[in-house]
């Protein structure tokens, strides 16, 4: 009776895990539906604790206490900004987790007296470990790289595929044996030893700008781990989430890469973003055309349909919401403002959304690419605050640009491009960019929160005056 | 192979097809919410470390375990707050006056 109300307890937990995900498909029922998925978690909790494996309280209780206070200032108190590096912090916790179980239950079966393993189960341990201790190792070095602990840019020494090749197959040959011999305690924590050294091996030489990418993957990793324990412990609730998590993660990955028109095996091994991969075409004798807030403000004032096109340069200038303002001023003038979100603004997918939903800007005027990439060539002004390699017209024409090839917003086809820019600098991929020196680009240099509130004022100041 | 193995692939090879198709349809928009709540989700390995930290597989078990609820619980709370802080954020733009006077942080 009891082993069936558990089992029912997981099975509950699973379809609500399951339904809150899907909630995710639809920005207006999302909130509800993770709210649906929390208690769906807190169901399998609950439903553990009658679990006829559970014998006392003591450990469970001092385990949940410091897990909530831990996790709620962390949760409350991070910065939007910092939304990635937070996510590969608490998969290092998620993944200590699986982990550590592996080890409770390979050291309790195998102590004098103990139950032992079968081959099986002890193939599903390797795996847990194995994916488990990468996860966590890995996670840091990304949290690391994120939150700039680390140098972002990628680090690497010759040889460093092969090395890398070489502890993965020792790694194997491990697990191998390990299943071969199940009571090989040592290979068992040598296992756990390797892998949580390609962890580190592996996400080092990767540039920050990749990170996202190798976080999601990670994630995809905890998943599989996740389910591996599920395999080990017998249960289903582990299983399939684990299996959505898994799919889920590896999914993301490879939509990063595609949006940055880069595969998969490029991104973990060609250490991208190095110093040396930038294009050495320099533009000295091009001229770029710089615009005053006035003329510029003039512009906006009387055009009648606006896109703008952020990037994280927006969110390190905390402009967010100076561009809202601007945005509404213009909408009061009956102009028609949008925003073009790019697949990789922002330091994670979907990052930009989530920095100007913050800052008040209704979700409904962000649009996807693949959605305004059209409307470009009937906008008045395109507004570029901190984007750079996403609107580069290199990467439709010129074959020898590091980003030919890359999805890009099409701003250079609207009628007049206003970029908002500190200064002349290339991007993130250390690319100079030929949208700045097309007929229709009009620079406006100066910090972006500065410049956003002047072109608010220089407008506001020419309704007044007419 | 056991029966327990066979169902159990059974069970997660159906659970990867529902996550790949209900993931695939999750808008852009939304794609940093879905990673932090997946995030949450695979800490459902609190559900293992329970287990472990219920004191049937010894003390050095119990331990071990307890610390892996610590860990999981942490990665629950924080997954699934940070999610639901973020989804508070998204609002259409249909009653702007309202919005902005109701606006919770």
């Amino acid at each position: 009776m009891r082993e069936l109300l558990v089992q029912g307890a997981y099975l509950v937990s699973c379809l609500l895990l399951i339904l809150g995900l899907k909630s995710l498909t639809r920005p207006d029922q999302a909130k509800r539906g993770m709210q649906h998925a929390a208690i769906g978690m807190l169901v399998a909790i609950l439903g553990t604790l009658i679990h006829q494996d559970v014998l006392g309280y003591r450990g469970i209780i001092i385990g949940l206490v410091a897990g909530s206070l831990l996790g709620y200032p962390i949760a409350m108190w991070v910065p939007m900004t910092a939304v990635p590096q937070m996510i590969a912090f608490s998969h290092i916790f998620g993944a200590l987790a699986a982990t550590l179980v592996g080890v409770a239950k390979y050291y309790h079966a195998w102590i004098p007296g103990g139950e032992g393993l079968s081959r099986g189960i002890t193939a599903a341990l390797g795996f847990e470990v194995l994916l488990g201790s990468l996860t966590v190792t890995g996670s840091f070095i990304a949290f690391g790289k994120l939150q700039e602990l680390l140098p972002s840019r990628p680090l690497t020494y010759r040889g460093q595929n092969a090395v890398n090749l070489l502890l993965a197959l020792v790694m194997i040959g491990a697990l191998v044996y390990l299943i071969v011999n199940p009571p090989m305690t040592v290979v068992f924590y040598l296992l756990m030893a390797l892998a949580a050294l390609i962890g580190i091996f592996l996400v080092l030489p990767i540039g920050g700008a990749d990170m996202p990418v190798v976080v999601s993957l990670l994630n995809s990793y905890a998943g599989l781990a996740a389910a591996a324990t599920g395999f080990v412990m017998e249960n289903n609730v582990l299983v399939v989430c684990g299996a959505l998590e898994g799919a889920s993660g590896a999914l993301l990955s490879v939509l990063m890469c595609k949006a940055m028109n880069r595969s998969f095996g490029n991104v973990l091994f060609g250490a991208f973003g190095s110093p040396a991969a930038a294009g050495d075409k320099t533009a000295t004798d091009k001229t770029v055309k710089s615009v005053t807030a006035e003329d510029a403000a003039m512009q906006l004032a009387y055009a009648s349909k606006v896109i703008v096109v952020p990037g994280y340069g927006l969110a390190v200038a905390q402009a967010q919401q100076q561009i809202r303002e601007l945005a509404e001023l213009i909408e009061k003038r009956g102009g028609v403002v949008k925003y073009a979100i790019h697949p990789v603004a922002g330091r994670m997918p979907g990052h930009m959304n989530v920095l100007l939903a913050e800052a008040n800007v209704p979700y409904d005027h962000l649009y996807d690419m693949d959605d305004i990439n059209d409307e470009f060539a009937d906008t008045d002004v395109a507004i570029v605050v901190g984007a750079n390699d996403v609107v580069n017209p290199a990467a439709r024409t010129d074959k020898s640009s590091p980003i030919y090839g890359m999805p890009i917003l099409n701003a250079d086809k609207a009628r007049t491009v206003l970029v908002l820019k500190r200064g002349m600098s290339p991007g993130f991929a250390g690319i100079e960019n030929e949208l700045f020196y097309l007929d229709n680009t009009y620079m406006l240099f100066g910090d972006a929160h500065k410049s956003l509130s002047k072109l608010t004022t220089e407008i506001k100041a020419l309704a007044a005056g007419a | 192979m056991s029966l327990t193995a066979v169902m159990q692939i059974y069970v997660f090879l159906l659970a990867s097809v529902v996550g790949y198709l209900v993931i695939t349809r999750v808008p852009p928009l939304l794609h940093t919410p879905l990673m932090s709540a997946t995030n949450a989700i695979s800490a459902i390995t609190i559900v293992g470390a329970l287990i472990m930290a219920g004191g049937k597989y010894g003390f050095v078990a119990e331990v071990l375990g307890t610390v892996a609820v610590a860990c999981a619980m942490t990665n629950v709370v924080s997954g699934f707050l940070i999610t639901d802080r973020m989804l508070r954020m998204f609002r259409t733009g249909d009653k702007p006056a309202a919005g902005k006077g109701e606006a919770r942080s």
